[in-house]
């Protein structure tokens, strides 16, 4: 086989291991979702984030509308300070409410923003003031057996 | 009776201290050889200009170690996706949560199987080939032909060899990951009818490119060092008979395929367990 061959396949072989790392960085790692987006920054405080995750997904009516950008523990009021990278084409009035819900009975946890009735909007840097907290499972799980214990011993008077 | 015992413990002595110089000439002979590699790495890194210089030597060798590994690693690569895809689909399902299926077989070729299982295959169809070739070389004193020539047997014939495959393994791999996802997606959406949106999204969701897919590539760009190393050394040291280069060959093998596995286990332990919980 002469040189030109050679240098022919070893042409297709680079150029199609390229190919598969861009395959592999932009159809399964989505490297073109969140790196172009313009985004601004509001911080929420939460009493317990339950299993939120840095890079969670934000979402509103179901759509993605920005990521977790960080997670800090507030030694003062002793509360998760969650740090929300919201995409700038999306506005939200200033009285939204964050909630911290789960995708399906066990799947990963996001955050939902329910917007409000407000005339002004979020800008960077503003803190939510309406959060609900995760729903922890241990905890909903012990309310429901103090219930069921206060319910039977409501019927055996 | 007293000679006897006496003759009896002597004998046990002997076997013992044999079997201890056994032990020590072993260990010093592997540390040896050891540094003999490392000097051999160092002396082929800094003589590795004509190597580059002069690439279509550099080319050559890409061509036998990379595009003539191209089939089995396609091949394989598809049927591992596709296995992938039928097992996780089977675990998944239980969980009633089989679009999960994406993420299981992205993440599980990215991270871990597409570096190790095209190194271990890279190994035994090009680290093997080199290795039979240099010593090959050797044995039929063509290197010592060179030597004659003031001409570099490792500038000239272990470099080039050693960058080809340096160059190779990480597009390698990363031909074995896409193959693998696509053999996933077949199996997957097109056999057993996953959902393909939820296929596709979940995969994109969970696969971070720096965390998981440089990482892959980190893999597989230290297994190729790896493996090429030990097969252009394994070569070139191997004694100048048939058997010598047949036991080189098997050497080479048996050592990266052990090289590849316990990198793999320390480059995940640097990885991908400090970033997971946060």
């Amino acid at each position: 086989m002469n040189r030109s061959t050679i240098d022919l396949w070893v042409g297709v072989f680079v150029a199609a291991g390229f190919g598969a790392l861009l395959f592999l960085a932009l159809k399964v790692g989505n490297l073109a979702s969140f790196t172009t987006n313009e985004i601004y920054e509001v911080k929420a405080n939460f009493a317990n984030i339950g299993g939120l995750k840095v890079r969670a997904p934000i979402k509103s009516a179901g759509v993605v509308v920005g990521r977790v950008g960080a997670i800090s523990f507030d030694d003062q009021s002793y509360e998760a300070i969650v740090t929300m990278n919201l995409d700038s084409e999306y506005k939200f009035p200033r009285d939204t409410v964050a909630k911290i819900l789960t995708s399906g009975l066990l799947g990963e946890q996001y955050i939902g923003l329910e917007a409000g009735g407000d005339s002004k909007m979020l800008a960077n840097g503003d803190r939510l003031q309406l959060t609900q907290s995760a729903v922890v499972l241990e905890n909903l799980i012990s309310q429901f057996m103090f219930n069921k214990a206060a319910e039977g011993k409501d019927s055996s008077k | 009776m007293p000679i006897s015992s006496f003759r009896e413990t002597d004998l046990a002595d002997g076997a013992l201290r044999r079997f201890f110089e056994r032990l020590g000439s072993q260990v010093t002979a592997r540390v040896w050889r050891l540094g003999f590699a490392s000097r051999f790495l160092g002396y082929m890194v800094l003589h590795s200009g004509t190597a580059l210089r002069r690439f279509p030597l550099t080319i050559r060798e890409i061509y036998f170690a990379g595009v003539l590994s191209l089939i089995i690693i396609l091949v394989s690569g598809l049927f591992v996706g596709m296995v992938l895809g039928l097992q996780g689909f089977n675990t998944l399902e239980r969980y009633g949560s089989s679009e999960a299926l994406g993420v299981l077989v992205a993440l599980s070729l990215v991270r871990e199987l597409g570096p190790v299982v095209a190194g271990l295959l890279f190994a035994s169809r090009a680290g093997s080939a080199i290795t039979a070739e240099i010593g090959l070389m050797k044995a039929t004193e063509q290197i010592s032909a060179m030597e004659m020539m003031a001409v570099d047997p490792i500038a000239r014939v272990v470099a080039p060899r050693f960058w080809g495959g340096v160059i190779s393994m990480p597009l390698l791999a990363a031909l074995f990951s896409a193959m693998g996802i696509f053999g996933g997606y077949l199996v997957g959406v097109k056999l057993i009818g996953v959902d393909e949106g939820a296929f596709w999204s979940q995969m994109q969701a969970a696969v971070d490119v720096r965390e998981d897919i440089v990482n892959g590539v980190i893999k597989s760009f230290v297994f190729g060092i790896a493996v090429s190393w030990i097969a252009v050394f394994e070569g070139y040291d191997a004694p100048p008979t048939a058997e010598g280069v047949s036991g080189a060959t098997t050497r080479t093998v048996v050592t990266s395929s052990l090289a590849i596995l316990a990198l793999d286990f320390i480059l995940t332990a640097l990885m991908f367990t400090g970033g997971n919980g946060r």
